[in-house]
């Protein structure tokens, strides 16, 4: 609310146009005819077995993976590498290990800018920390941080750019059940004061149901979207959200989506 | 009877014996590392003096430990400034020094090569690998007969000798960096140039220096063992020449100074290792405040 940057309408156009996936070499079809318009600021996730492309979409969107077919379009510019303005995260944190927390948040800045530009940043870099609450962990290593604290520290270094689209991808996944909430709670305020555009991708479905305006369910083989489901439970959204008695419903409604996608690759 | 059921359920041994031996064994795990090890080598020292004594063996078979200690006074003298023995362990350190730096720089480079490229990594790091697990002290006289009895057939076997596992551990700490951290580096739209040297240069010191730790004990055996069948200089000549005038307790004094040199030169390695790398070292607690940035954003 009271940097500048939140205040900025967030305007980026992400469009996923009839996109289509094989990987070269095999005949597994990773994505089939895939389209989706994303209104800038939403939160949206897939969600879906393994194998049904939802990984594969995401590298798409992020420029790491050109699609056999189709096109992404960002801002009306064709997806071809990584684009600016769009930051993303795996599910391991991937810190180099060798690199203090704050040397590592800075790492984007320094790798696009060089190192004098990271050091000019240290300020948004402790900023960024604090707000996710690893003040006097700056100058740790990541082998002293625990994995909740390592997503963090991840986080951290995807808003250094300030990025208008966050990619996620399983970003939580590999931590416990409580920490992963608290994570969630973060995510939302994140995304919410920086008004940014959240893709998201879990196998999660009560994540996906508290964290999305809209859930794209899929289905393996070939992975494409088997149903959209859109979530307007009020936000902000806390933890009762959960006892929401529309909660338990948008949760039955994907998990009924995800069970017809598997339904339907029987036949 | 009672004696068979008891033997049958508790083993052999009757019950005190084994809970005597069970609580010396506890007392000798128990010690600290230093006396542990100052324990087993007095033991061996003491038993050795004691086989020799007891059973006459004439030195110029086998010298006492103390013999060995009278000899090392005499060397360490001979060590001093000035006297001749000092020259020839600088000769030898010399060929070390020299054949090691040789085998850094061309094992490096090699191990870029095969690290790097896919030609290498197929068709000559195999090779290398083989080459690792021959003898290359056989190779000893092709290099006399190349490079003549001075210091250079010296260091260039010092070199041979350490090379390999300079090229090996190269090549594979290059292939060390993950898929995740590649992929992360590509999503940071990274140069070429920072992904070798801000990732996959430093996901491969470990590894880098896991071979210089080896490298570093194999130029000096290639150093003495090219001494030895080269001769004319160096700390093994003069191994060599106590060896032919039957001098045991020389011969041991002066291996003890060359293991020293040994373990001088790995302790060198690893202590610069433990430096560089040093997020590598599970034993080293890096604390907060404790390393340098390098980028200088500690406060």
């Amino acid at each position: 609310m009271n940097s500048p940057s939140a205040i900025a309408q967030n305007s980026t156009q992400y469009r996923i146009e009839d996109v289509s996936h094989t990987f070269p070499g095999t005949d597994i079809e990773a994505l089939k005819n895939v389209s989706i318009d994303i209104k800038p600021g939403s939160f949206i996730s897939f969600i879906g077995p393994s194998g049904c492309g939802k990984s594969t979409l995401l590298n798409a969107m992020a420029g790491l993976l050109t699609p056999s077919h189709g096109q992404i379009l960002i801002n009306d510019d064709q997806v071809d590498g990584p684009p600016d303005g769009v930051g993303i995260m795996f599910q391991k944190a991937t810190l180099l290990p060798w690199r203090t927390t704050i040397e590592n948040v800075l790492l984007p800045i320094e790798l696009r800018d060089g190192a004098k530009a990271a050091k000019a940043h240290t300020d948004d870099a402790m900023s960024i920390i604090e707000t996710v609450g690893l003040k006097g962990f700056e100058n740790a290593y990541p082998g002293e941080l625990s994995g909740g604290m390592a997503q963090r520290a991840a986080i951290c270094r995807m808003l250094i750019t300030e990025p208008d689209v966050l990619l996620l991808d399983e970003p939580f996944g590999a931590l416990d059940e409580l920490t992963r909430e608290r994570m969630d709670l973060e995510l939302q305020s994140i995304a919410s004061t920086r008004n940014a555009t959240v893709v998201l991708v879990t196998h999660s479905i009560p994540e996906a149901v508290f964290l999305s305006d809209t859930v794209y369910a899929m289905s393996a083989r070939p992975g494409r979207i088997s149903e959209i489901i859109e979530v307007d439970l009020p936000r902000p959204r806390d933890m009762d959200t959960l006892n929401h008695p529309d909660f338990a419903k948008f949760v039955s409604r994907v998990r009924t989506a995800l069970n017809k996608g598997h339904g339907v690759n029987d036949d | 009877m009672t004696n068979t059921t008891q033997s049958r359920k508790k083993g052999i041994l009757p019950q005190p014996v084994v809970r005597t031996v069970m609580a010396i064994s506890r007392w000798f795990n128990g010690l600290p590392q230093v006396i542990a090890v100052a324990s087993v080598v007095a033991t061996v020292l003491i038993g050795w003096e004691l086989i020799v004594r007891l059973g006459n063996i004439p030195i110029i078979i086998l010298p006492s430990p103390v013999n060995v200690g009278a000899q090392l006074v005499t060397v360490f003298q001979q060590l001093t400034p000035g006297e001749f023995l000092l020259g020839e362990l600088w000769t030898t350190v010399q060929e070390v020094v020299i054949g090691f730096g040789i085998a850094c720089v061309f094992g490096f480079a090699i191990g870029l090569w095969v690290g790097q490229t896919k030609f290498g990594q197929k068709a000559v790091m195999p090779l290398f690998v083989a080459l690792e697990a021959t003898p290359k002290i056989a190779f000893a006289p092709v290099f006399i007969a190349w490079f003549g009895f001075g210091i250079t057939s010296k260091f260039v076997l010092a070199a041979f000798m350490s090379i390999f596992p300079i090229i090996i551990g190269t090549a594979a700490g290059l292939a060390a960096t993950t898929e995740d951290e590649l992929k992360l580096f590509k999503s940071m739209k990274a140069r070429a140039w920072d992904v070798f040297w801000k990732l996959k240069m430093l996901r491969a010191l470990p590894f880098i220096f896991a071979g210089l730790k080896i490298a570093i004990v194999a130029a000096l055996t290639g150093a003495v063992a090219a001494e030895f069948i080269g001769g004319g200089i160096g700390f093994g000549e003069q191994i060599r020449l106590a060896a032919t005038r039957l001098a045991l307790d020389r011969v041991f004094a002066l291996i003890l100074i060359l293991s020293l040199l040994g373990i001088l030169l790995f302790s060198l390695v690893a202590w610069v290792q433990n430096k560089v790398t040093f997020w590598d070292n599970p034993n080293l607690r890096v604390t907060k405040n404790g390393k340098k940035s390098s980028l200088g954003a500690t406060r």
